[in-house]
């Protein structure tokens, strides 16, 4: 019985190849792969997964192999996204990104784990926390868990921290992302949530200003009854997007400016009240909102 | 019988009693091979006993009638491990609620009224329910919502319940309730039927998170449950989980994505016409995530699962192939 113990992945392709189909699965998947991509998928943490790869909440790298590369384009040629304070990235052990959301559909969160993964000296590989609906869509649900990105839901972010993992948060949540353009880059409320876990756990808390996303689209209207019908947090409409691409998806090719801060420990009783947390939230959120002011400034143009 | 007061006091020889209700299932045959060396293993079950060892007492009769009062009367029994809840969707649904609820009530009346210093019930980790929001791992203290979606399991979380709040109301007794994972061995149950077809249907663009644990580890945990100071709810979890899919490719399956929607309505209709054995509601099982946290167990009954899940798959591959 060949395929019974859990294979590695030269074995696995041998066996998978027999059946016409899924040789055709097998090419298609070869040319979205690259060495830089696996090679630095080789340094990465395997010390959550099982012995068939996968960590309890779905994840598996293997998966990674073949988008990462996708990513990697529209990081480095795409977005041409500039990154400043990379070595506040640690490079082991649990750690929660709190970056600003913009953008109208998540790329933010899309850049933020690419230049985790590409421009650290050792790759990470960031689990974000996903809206409520996400688990319920078909495929998508499957693809993102593969992906590491889990439910978010306040147990599953503390099991995440306590197996020292990376995780991405974004406070201010949906509020944050379908912004109009006359809030551009202006935080929005951030829950306390975070920060509690961030004690609980002992957690380094390290900020991220994200500046670009908030140009990637040009929403000409948010169709609320939509939204409401397919049970989504907003149903952006796009000028121009969905003449460039199917579905309108593909976000106009700006310059993400990246900045990440230096960790910030916090102490104290993760149950405290929520005036006392909200000072060290407002700690985290002014100093996001400072990153993003000077690199406002900094910015000449928002395509280059 | 005046002669089991007697027999206690009669030093070393004498083995502590325990009562297994549903014993002649798989996990009561297993469990009653492994104590009955150790223990005198009292059976009670309306099936026939078959294949359990010779000093096993087996009475058959049901729970409820009133002889089941004369045995707790006259064995000073120090144990009672109920294994004895039906799950049977395709059976009559009222009678099965009946037994398994009026069943539980007398038994636990029982164990008040004789004072039994440790009660053991068997639950299952279906009672957290499968649904999208689930948490990846489910804890203790998770509520009970599989009845929510699907009726027939309504039972399961009642005795659950029950189980519970006699817990809290008795602390005199030591009441134990394990909720194991999907059991896979050599048992029948909805879960072995479904990863032993020759083709197996599954939810087109979904793939859960699944754990299966072997049989043998559940009867472990039921023994190191029986150590005196040991009692509340606990998880019983596999050796570790990984997607349905990756199951059924190790077992050789066929498998076929159907849409959820077609796949349940499909179901509905056949199970009208009982053609089918899966009611359609337990779709949410290859749907939706169910999976839970085992790490109260591992810490505090010392439970680790000893078939790993290589060896499970080995296991049920066996198994498939026998079938096919």
């Amino acid at each position: 019985m060949p395929n019974l113990v859990p294979v590695s992945r030269e074995t696995s392709r041998t066996v998978i190849s027999e059946h016409p189909l899924a040789m055709l699965k097998e090419r298609l998947l070869g040319l979205v792969e690259d060495e830089e991509c696996t090679s630095r998928l080789s340094q990465i943490d395997t010390k959550n997964l099982n012995e068939f790869g996968y960590d309890p909440f779905g994840y598996n790298p293997e998966v990674l192999r073949h988008v990462m590369p996708t990513l990697k384009w529209l990081h480095r040629y795409y977005f041409r996204t500039q990154v400043f304070g990379i070595e506040n990235v640690p490079a082991t052990g649990r750690c929660l990104f709190i970056a600003n959301h913009s953008g109208q559909l998540p790329v933010d969160g899309l850049v933020i784990g690419s230049s985790i993964f590409f421009d650290t000296e050792k790759p990470r590989v960031v689990r974000a926390m996903t809206e409520r609906f996400v688990p319920r869509l078909p495929w998508l649900s499957t693809f993102f868990a593969r992906c590491g990105q889990i439910l978010g839901a306040p147990d599953n972010c503390e099991r995440m921290l306590e197996s020292d993992e990376a995780v991405l948060v974004f406070p201010e949540g949906a509020r944050g992302i379908s912004k109009p353009p006359t809030q551009a880059y202006k935080l929005t409320e951030f829950g306390n949530g975070f920060l509690r876990l961030a004690i609980r756990t002992g957690t380094p808390i390290v900020p991220i200003a994200v500046i670009g996303g908030e140009e990637q689209y040009i929403r000409i209207a948010n169709i609320k009854p939509l939204a409401r019908l397919m049970n989504l947090p907003s149903a952006p409409l796009f000028l121009f997007g969905p003449a460039l691409v199917p579905g309108g998806l593909l976000p106009l090719p700006v310059r993400y400016r990246l900045h990440f801060g230096a960790p910030m420990v916090f102490e104290g009783d993760p149950d405290e009240d929520d005036l006392a947390m909200g000072t060290k939230v407002k700690a985290v959120k002014s100093t996001i909102q400072n990153m993003l002011q000077r690199g406002l400034a900094e910015r000449k143009n928002v395509f280059w | 019988m005046a002669t089991s007061k007697t027999d206690k006091g009669e030093g070393a020889g004498e083995r502590k009693r325990v009562l297994i209700t549903g014993i002649s299932g798989r996990l009561g045959r297993e469990l009653s091979r492994q104590l009955h060396r150790n223990y005198r293993v009292i059976g009670i079950d309306r099936r026939p006993a078959e294949d359990l060892p010779v000093d096993v007492e087996h009475h058959r009769l049901d729970l409820r009638r009133n002889r089941t009062r004369a045995i707790f009367r006259e064995e000073s029994i120090s144990a009672v491990v109920h294994l004895g809840t039906i799950y049977n969707p395709r059976r009559d649904p009222v009678s099965d609620h009946r037994t398994n609820i009026v069943g539980l009530q007398r038994l636990l009346g029982y164990v008040r009224s004789y004072n039994i210093p440790k009660l053991i019930v068997l639950s299952t980790a279906d009672v957290y329910g499968p649904q999208a929001e689930n948490i990846t791992f489910l804890n203790e203290d998770s509520p009970l919502l599989a009845a929510a979606r699907f009726v027939a399991i309504r039972d399961l979380v009642s005795v659950d319940m029950a189980a519970m709040s006699f817990m809290w109301k008795h602390p005199d007794t030591e009441t134990v309730i394990l909720r194991p994972v999907h059991i896979v061995g050599d048992v029948g149950n909805t879960a072995m039927k479904y990863l032993l077809r020759p083709w197996v249907p599954r939810v087109l663009g979904f793939d859960p998170m699944v754990q299966l644990v072997h049989q043998d580890d559940v009867v472990r945990s039921i023994v190191l449950a029986l150590e005196d100071g040991v009692r509340g709810v606990y998880n019983v979890d596999g050796p570790t989980a990984v997607p349905a899919s990756v199951i059924l490719k190790h077992l050789g399956a066929r498998q076929i994505p159907i849409p959820s929607s077609v796949l349940r309505f499909a179901l509905k209709q056949m199970w009208r016409f009982r053609l089918t054995r899966f009611p359609s509601a337990e779709v949410d099982h290859i749907q939706w995530p169910a999976t839970v946290d085992g790490s109260r167990a591992r810490r505090e009954l010392g439970y680790a699962p000893a078939h790993d899940m290589t060896s499970i798959l080995q296991m049920l591959r066996e198994s498939s192939d026998r079938m096919r």
